[in-house]
C-alpha cells in the first residue's frame, strides 16, 4: 500500500508539485493526468525517492521511504521511466535480469532458482521470450518499452510506478501490456500508480484517477468524477466532449478540433430525393448526424448517403447487412457513408414532404407496407412476419441529443396514430395496429443552424414531426392500399 | 560450455602464451627448460627471474589495471570513449608522481607507496575535476563533452609536468623516458609497491559489475533499480583512480589500454559487466605483455618506449569506435 501525504517538492527552489496526498490500496491502479508540465513525471520522481522531497512524505506498507536502503525500496517498488539512454548494447536477458539486483546481496551473489523464475516469468508477460538474446537497440521502440517493463516485472515488488507505460506502442501492445499490468495488480495484489497521457485509456483501465494542474490536484476520484467535460477542458484547455465506453462503465472523452473546415451551409429540401424502382436516396453534401434502426450503419453517426432500397417480398438472406453493403457498392456509393433500410413496398410509393417552421425546416419521407400489421400490446408470444414502415425524418437545424430520442418518440407516436386513423387491423387480434412488425426509423440533422434542444410536441420541431410523420404515414398506407387493388 | 565459460579459457590461454613469449623472447634466447630448472642454464636464469619476470608481470599488472579501470569508466559515464588516458586521469597521476620526485616528497607512514598514493590522489582529483567540469558544461554529459574536458585537462597537467621537468635540469632524460610509459628496469621491488593497490583496486571495481551494469542504463534507472548511487560512484571513481595512479607511478602513462580492450571484449563477449571486467583484467595483462615485447625487440637493440605501441594501436581504434558510435546514431 502507498500513502502519500502532503508531498511538495520540485527541483532547487522551484516547487513543482505541491501539497499532493493520496493512498492507493493493494490490488489497486491509480492514473495520474494532466497536461504537459504539470508535474506528473516530478510528483513520480517524488514518490519513488529519486527527487527529495521538500516537505510531506511517501509511505510504503507504513513505513516512510526515507528509512529504506536503496535496495529494501527497489524490493518493494519498481519504477518504468521515461526514458531509456543506453551506450552499450545488452541483450534482452540481460536487460531483464537486472531487475533481480535488489534481490541478489553479498559479493559473490549468485543467481537463484528464484532469480531465473522471475526473469522468465517477466519475459513470458511481455511476450519476448523468443528475442531472449537480441541485442535490445536491435529492436523497435515499442519492442524495448516492453523490454523494461520486463525489467519491472521481475523486480516482483507489491508497487509498480509507470511513467506512460504505452509510450511507442501501437494500440493492439497498449492493450496487451495494460491487460497484463491490470490482470497482475490484481492477481499478484499490486499498487500500481501511472502516468497517462490518454484520458481514454487511463479511464478504462484505472480504478482511480488523479488529474493535476499546476502541480496541485485538480479533481481525483473514480474515472466518472475526473474525466468530465469541465475539468478536462480547464486543465488542458482543450475543447473536449464526454461519451460512454461502448462496452464499460467508463467515461471516454473526444477531442473538438480547433481547425474545422467549415462546413458549407446545407438544406435539406424535398426536391433533392431521388425515387427510382430499386430505392429512394437522399445524399447530402455534408455528413448528417444520424441516429437510426437501420440494416446497415444503425446507431448514431455521421453519414453522406442515406437509401431505402426495395427488395423482393421473397427476399431473404442469411447477412442481410453484408448483402446490403455490397449493393450499396455495387450502386457506386460508400457502404461505410451509407444509412441503408429495406422495404418490399413499391418505392415510387414514397410520400416525401417538406414542412416549413420557424427554425428551420423538416423532410420527411415514408415508406409504409401494412401487409404485417402489429397491435404492439398484443405481440406477446406469435410468431411474427416481416412488414415495414420506413419513416425518414430530416432536420435543418441543431439538435442535442435528447432532440434525436424526442424526435424518434414523436415520429413514433405519429406512425401509430395514422395507423389508427387509417383502421389498420393486426389481422391476428382485430384490433387497431400500432405498427409493422420491423419497421424502421430514422433522424438525421445538419446540425447547422438553430440550436433545437428539445423535440417533443411542447416544441415547434416535434410538433412539424408529428403533423408530418402523421400526414406522410396516412398518404403512404393509402397509396400501398392502392397498389395492392392494382 | 557456455559463451562466458569459452570465453575465459580463451582470454586465460592468451595470457599464459603471452606471459611466455615475454620472458623467453629478447636479446637473449631463452630455452623454455629453464623455467623449471634453473640450473639448466644459471646466467639465462637469471635474466628469466630477475629482468624478464619482473617486467613481464608488471607489464601484465599495469596492462591489467588500466584496462579494468577503462571498463569501469565507461560503464559509469556510459561512454565507449572513457579511458584513464583520454580522461586525463593519467596526466593527473603523472602530476602526482612527478611532484613527489621533483619535491622529493616523502610521506613518514607510506615509505616505497608514496609515490603510488600520490598518483592515486592525482588521479581522483582529476578524474572529480574533469566530471565536475563537464557536468558544468552539458548536464547530460555527452560523450564528446566528457572526452573534450579530458583533453582539455590532459593539456594542462602536461603544461605543468613540462615546467616541472623545466626546472629540474639534470634528471631531465630520466622523468621523460618515464612519462612516455616503459616497463623496464623496474625489477621486483615495483612490483611489490605497486601490488597491494593492483589487487585493492581491481577487487573493489569488481565488486560493483553488477551496479556497473544498471548504471549503463543512466543513474536514475540504476537508483529505481536498488543501487545506492552515489556510493557505489565513489567506489568505482575511487577504485579507477587507485590502479591508474599506482599503473602510472610504475610506468608512467600508457595510452588507450582500458580503450581497447574493454572494446575488445565487448565486441567479443558481450557488455555484461560480470565478465567485461575479469575478462578485461587478463586481456589487459596479456595485451600490455605482448605490446612490451613488441617495444624491446622491434628495433632492438634500442628500446621504444611501449607507450608508443598502444597509441600506435589505440588510436585508430579509438577513431573506429568513434565513427561507430555516430553513425549508429549513438
Amino acid at each position: 500500500m502507498l500513502r502519500i501525504t502532503g508531498l511538495t517538492g520540485g527541483y532547487g527552489d522551484k516547487k513543482i508539485v505541491s501539497d499532493v496526498s493520496f493512498h492507493v490500496e493493494k490490488g489497486n491502479v491509480l492514473g495520474i493526468l494532466g497536461p504537459n508540465g504539470s508535474g506528473k513525471s516530478t510528483l513520480m520522481k517524488l514518490i519513488s525517492g529519486v527527487l527529495p522531497a521538500a516537505s510531506g512524505t511517501v509511505e510504503v506498507d507504513g513505513r516512510p521511504i526515507s528509512v529504506f536502503s536503496a535496495k529494501e525500496l527497489a524490493r518493494k517498488m519498481a519504477v518504468l521511466p521515461q526514458l531509456h539512454a543506453h551506450a552499450f548494447e545488452h541483450t534482452v536477458r540481460e536487460t531483464v535480469s537486472l531487475g533481480r539486483y535488489p534481490h541478489q546481496s553479498g559479493w559473490f551473489a549468485s543467481w537463484s532458482e528464484e532469480d531465473e523464475a522471475a526473469v522468465v516469468e517477466a519475459m513470458e508477460l511481455m511476450n519476448i521470450q523468443q528475442y531472449e538474446n537480441t541485442l535490445i537497440d536491435r529492436m523497435s521502440g515499442g519492442e524495448q518499452q516492453r523490454v523494461f517493463v520486463a525489467q519491472a516485472l521481475a523486480q516482483n515488488a507489491s508497487i509498480l510506478l509507470l511513467d506512460e507505460p504505452t509510450n511507442h506502442l501501437d494500440i493492439n501492445h497498449q492493450k496487451e501490456l495494460l491487460d497484463t499490468i491490470k490482470k497482475q495488480a490484481i492477481e499478484k495484489e499490486l499498487t500500481v500508480v501511472s502516468i497517462f497521457h490518454d484520458i481514454n485509456l487511463a479511464s478504462m483501465y484505472c480504478d482511480q484517477l488523479l488529474l493535476l494542474d499546476g502541480g496541485h490536484i485538480k479533481r481525483m476520484g473514480e474515472p466518472h468524477e475526473v474525466v468530465r467535460e469541465q475539468d478536462i477542458e480547464a486543465v488542458y484547455r482543450t475543447r473536449v466532449s464526454n461519451h460512454p465506453h461502448p462496452e464499460l462503465p467508463k467515461p471516454q472523452i473526444t477531442l473538438l478540433p480547433g481547425v474545422n473546415r467549415t462546413a458549407a451551409h446545407t438544406r435539406i429540401a424535398a426536391g433533392d430525393f431521388a425515387v427510382s424502382a430499386d430505392y429512394v436516396l437522399y445524399q447530402s453534401p455534408i455528413p448528417l448526424k444520424t441516429v437510426s434502426s437501420a440494416v446497415i450503419n444503425a446507431g448514431a453517426g455521421w453519414y453522406r448517403t442515406f437509401m431505402n432500397r426495395h427488395v423482393d417480398n421473397t427476399y431473404e438472406c442469411d447477412d442481410s447487412t453484408r448483402e446490403m453493403a455490397r449493393f450499396i457498392e455495387s450502386q457506386g456509393f460508400k457502404a461505410t457513408d451509407t444509412v441503408g433500410m429495406m422495404t418490399a413496398v413499391r418505392t415510387e410509393d414514397v410520400i416525401i414532404k417538406e414542412y416549413q417552421g420557424p427554425f428551420g425546416s423538416v423532410v420527411i419521407a415514408v415508406t409504409a407496407g401494412v401487409g404485417n400489421a402489429v397491435d404492439v400490446s398484443k405481440a406477446l408470444d406469435r410468431a411474427v412476419k416481416v412488414g415495414t414502415i420506413n419513416t425518414w425524418i430530416f432536420i435543418n437545424g441543431e439538435l442535442s441529443d435528447e432532440a434525436f430520442i424526442q424526435s424518434m418518440i414523436t415520429a413514433t407516436e405519429a406512425k401509430s396514430k395514422a395507423l389508427h386513423h387509417e383502421g389498420v387491423l393486426d389481422p391476428l387480434t382485430d384490433t387497431i395496429a400500432t405498427g409493422t412488425s420491423t419497421d424502421s426509423c430514422l433522424v438525421a440533422a445538419t446540425q447547422q443552424g438553430e440550436h433545437l434542444p428539445y423535440a417533443g410536441p411542447i416544441t415547434e420541431l416535434g410538433k412539424l414531426i408529428g403533423a408530418g410523420v402523421f400526414e406522410c404515414t396516412v398518404e403512404a398506407i393509402q397509396l400501398y392500399r392502392e397498389a395492392k387493388k392494382r | 560450455m557456455n559463451k562466458s565459460t569459452a570465453a575465459y579459457i580463451v582470454s586465460l590461454f592468451f595470457l599464459g602464451g603471452a606471459v611466455l613469449l615475454g620472458v623467453l623472447v629478447g636479446t637473449v634466447s631463452i630455452s623454455p627448460e629453464v623455467l623449471w630448472n634453473r640450473s639448466a642454464d644459471q646466467s639465462a636464469a637469471n635474466i628469466l627471474w630477475n629482468i624478464r619476470m619482473p617486467r613481464v608481470v608488471l607489464a601484465g599488472l599495469v596492462g591489467a589495471s588500466l584496462a579494468i579501470a577503462g571498463a569501469a569508466f565507461q560503464g559509469l559515464l556510459k561512454n565507449p570513449l572513457a579511458d584513464p588516458y583520454t580522461l586525463g586521469v593519467s596526466s593527473g597521476a603523472s602530476v602526482g608522481a612527478v611532484m613527489t620526485l621533483f619535491f622529493s616528497i616523502s610521506v613518514p607512514f607510506l615509505g616505497i607507496f608514496t609515490l603510488p598514493v600520490m598518483s592515486m590522489i592525482g588521479a581522483l582529483a582529476t578524474m572529480l575535476a574533469v566530471m565536475g567540469f563537464a557536468k558544468l558544461v552539458d548536464r547530460s554529459m555527452k560523450m564528446e563533452t566528457v572526452i573534450l574536458t579530458g583533453i582539455i585537462f590532459s593539456s594542462f597537467l602536461g603544461s605543468v609536468i613540462s615546467l616541472m621537468i623545466a626546472l629540474t635540469g639534470e634528471e631531465l632524460r630520466q622523468i621523460i623516458g618515464w612519462l612516455l610509459g616503459s616497463v623496464s628496469m623496474r625489477g621486483w621491488p615495483y612490483v611489490q609497491m605497486a601490488l597491494p593497490f593492483f589487487l585493492v583496486g581491481s577487487f573493489v571495481l569488481w565488486l560493483n559489475r553488477r551496479e556497473l551494469n544498471a548504471m549503463l542504463f543512466g543513474e536514475e534507472r540504476a537508483r529505481h533499480l536498488g543501487v545506492d548511487v552515489k556510493k557505489r560512484k565513489m567506489m568505482i571513481l575511487i577504485g579507477g583512480s587507485v590502479l591508474t595512479g599506482a599503473a602510472v607511478s610504475v610506468s608512467g602513462t600508457i595510452g588507450f589500454v582500458g580503450l581497447v580492450v574493454p572494446h575488445m571484449v565487448r565486441l567479443l563477449w558481450g557488455a555484461d559487466h560480470r565478465h567485461v571486467l575479469p575478462l578485461s583484467f587478463i586481456n589487459g595483462a596479456a595485451l600490455l605483455i605482448l605490446c612490451d615485447l613488441v617495444a624491446r625487440t622491434i628495433i632492438s637493440p634500442t628500446e621504444l618506449p611501449i607507450g608508443v605501441i598502444t597509441s600506435f594501436i589505440g588510436a585508430p581504434v579509438f577513431a573506429f569506435i568513434f565513427f561507430r558510435q555516430r553513425k549508429g546514431g549513438g
